[in-house]
């Protein structure tokens, strides 16, 4: 008992230092209203003319043989959410690779808190506010057209959806940044499984072609999070194929996956010798 | 002139640098090239008719990833850092006009990492991936020419964009929504041809077509020949007047632009 207290007391410490660098971060983001107004704009834009173009052609061709527009609605929703807020805690591990070439991330192996727990508070942008909002409502858009019933169940497992992308996207920008570990520079071809990974999981698995397919739900676990369980929230087994209790349980991979890149992670820390002088 | 051609040609020289960058960009262009590819081909399963046939689409989606870097999604990032420290008073004090300065800074921005990117992925595409070759020598010879155009159209926003520092002085938030709308309606999303007509037919006149998704419709024929001196006609009136713009934009941002620091 007194193992689990400990860990409760440690996760709350955790937390309130978080609340605190994430609040700084907001603060002085604030100082620069109007370039954050028209940041968030210029997202919205981008993300609405991503959805338009699923409209379009869907006013096109009348549609994508086997999937309603809702259907892809919630496929999208759920994608952009969790990678709008995988991204605001990325952007510490975005800068990373400067301050490994700088010497910079010296300071950080200084404090008394794990490093990437410290980027991860770095700079919080609250400038992504414009893809989760344009997501978000297309999530809730596309849920209201699905026609099924939302129970309790279903309910808890979009939420779980949202949660394990946001942890396969996280774990993603990690990935990404434990490389320079090694390269000492950011490494664009990254780009593919976060920027490519959340394209690809707005439209259903199954348009793909086969390599494809087999290397979004094996290596980068994406169907987990929003194809696999639409099977279960449509209430239709054989999307997936799977037995339908995996169904249900298949978001529930985001968090192992973002524990096995943080491993990683620190295998990086350790290889790590300063360029600094 | 010859100022403006030695500014290109070191900016060129210096941006041809970064092959290992270009190296990773190529990989990540040809990915997402088929990314795009497969969702549209989804698309065409439902088999209805469409202003624009499957291999018409796979041309225009390679070219579209082969010329990503002489879109003007980005300002020139040096320009921008002189207006922060205010060390742009220098480039006043010299015998030289600043917006061609830009202009030309411009245009090594666009061409050289496109040049480093385009020919390596359009000789992958066409051998490997099944991208169709011109649809005719007349058409490619009007593709060639509309390229030139949209590359000069391409410059004359980037200026746009980068001038824009001027005013906002710190924070970039103005140019990347100019930047994100200039994306979204240039082609670069999905094929404009692909839109309900009502709407593609209206964002066609804008400039961002030109850079984007006529000269491609040039290339596969999905334009015929015989409307081509349209598409050129187009990039030029859009070029003029974008031109003209950025060259008041800079005149008027440099009048009022206050340096600072000692």
């Amino acid at each position: 008992m007194r193992g689990v207290a400990g860990m409760i007391r440690s996760m709350r410490r955790y937390l309130r230092i978080y609340g605190r660098l994430a609040a700084a971060s907001v603060r002085s983001q604030w100082q620069y209203r109007a370039s954050f107004a028209l940041y968030s704009a210029s997202q919205l834009v981008a993300t609405l003319a991503e959805f338009g173009a699923i409209w379009a052609l869907y006013a096109r061709f009348g549609s994508l043989p086997g999937w309603r527009l809702s259907e892809v609605a919630v496929l999208y929703g759920i994608s952009n959410v969790a990678f709008a807020l995988a991204e605001a805690g990325a952007r510490g591990f975005d800068v990373f690779p400067g301050m490994v070439r700088t010497g910079d991330f010296d300071r950080l192996l200084l404090r008394p808190l794990p490093t990437a727990f410290q980027l991860a508070a770095h700079d919080v942008q609250i400038m992504r506010v414009g893809r989760l909002a344009q997501g978000a409502a297309i999530l809730v858009w596309g849920c209201m057209g699905l026609g099924i019933g939302w129970d309790a169940a279903r309910l808890t497992l979009l939420a779980l959806c949202v949660v394990g992308g946001a942890c396969i996207f996280a774990a993603l920008f990690v990935l990404q940044a434990t490389l320079a570990f090694w390269t000492i520079e950011s490494l664009e071809v990254v780009n593919i499984v976060t920027y490519g990974g959340n394209q690809m999981a707005q439209y259903p698995l199954t348009i793909y072609r086969p390599w494809f397919r087999l290397f979004f739900t094996v290596a980068v676990p994406l169907a987990a999070i929003n194809y696999v369980p639409l099977a279960a929230l449509l209430s239709r087994p054989d999307l997936s194929g799977l037995p339908a209790p995996l169904n249900w349980l298949a978001p529930c991979v985001g968090a192992p996956f973002l524990a096995a890149c943080l491993l990683i992670w620190k295998l990086g820390e350790r290889h790590y010798a300063s360029t600094g002088s | 002139m010859r100022p403006y051609l030695a500014v290109m040609r070191t900016r060129c020289r210096l941006l041809l640098q970064y092959r290992a960058a270009a190296a990773a960009g190529l990989a990540t262009q040809v990915a997402w090239g088929f990314l795009r590819l497969m969702i549209l081909e989804a698309f065409y399963r439902a088999g209805g008719p469409a202003p624009m046939t499957l291999s018409q689409v796979s041309a225009y989606v390679w070219l579209g990833q082969a010329f990503l870097a002489m879109f003007p999604w980005n300002v020139d990032a040096d320009v921008r850092d002189q207006v922060r420290t205010g060390s742009v008073a220098y480039e006043l004090a010299r015998p030289i006009d600043l917006y061609s300065l830009w202009f030309a800074r411009a245009l090594a921005m666009r061409t050289a990492p496109t040049l480093l990117r385009c020919v390596p992925l359009l000789a992958a595409a066409l051998l490997l991936f099944g991208m169709p070759g011109p649809a005719s020598a007349t058409s490619f010879a009007w593709f060639s020419a509309s390229m030139l155009l949209a590359l000069l159209l391409a410059c004359a926003l980037t200026v746009i964009l980068t001038a824009s520092a001027l005013w906002t002085i710190s924070g970039d938030g103005a140019s990347r929504l100019l930047a994100a709308v200039a994306l979204s309606l240039s082609g670069n999303i999905a094929p404009l041809a692909l839109l309900p007509d009502w709407l593609g037919r209206a964002v066609v006149l804008l400039p961002f077509s030109g850079i984007v998704d006529l000269p491609f419709r040039l290339y596969s024929g999905n334009i015929a020949p015989e409307g081509a001196w349209l598409v050129l006609l187009h990039q030029s009136v859009w070029t003029v007047v974008l031109v003209a713009l950025g060259r008041s934009m800079v005149n008027r941002g440099m009048r009022r632009l206050t340096v600072m620091g000692g």
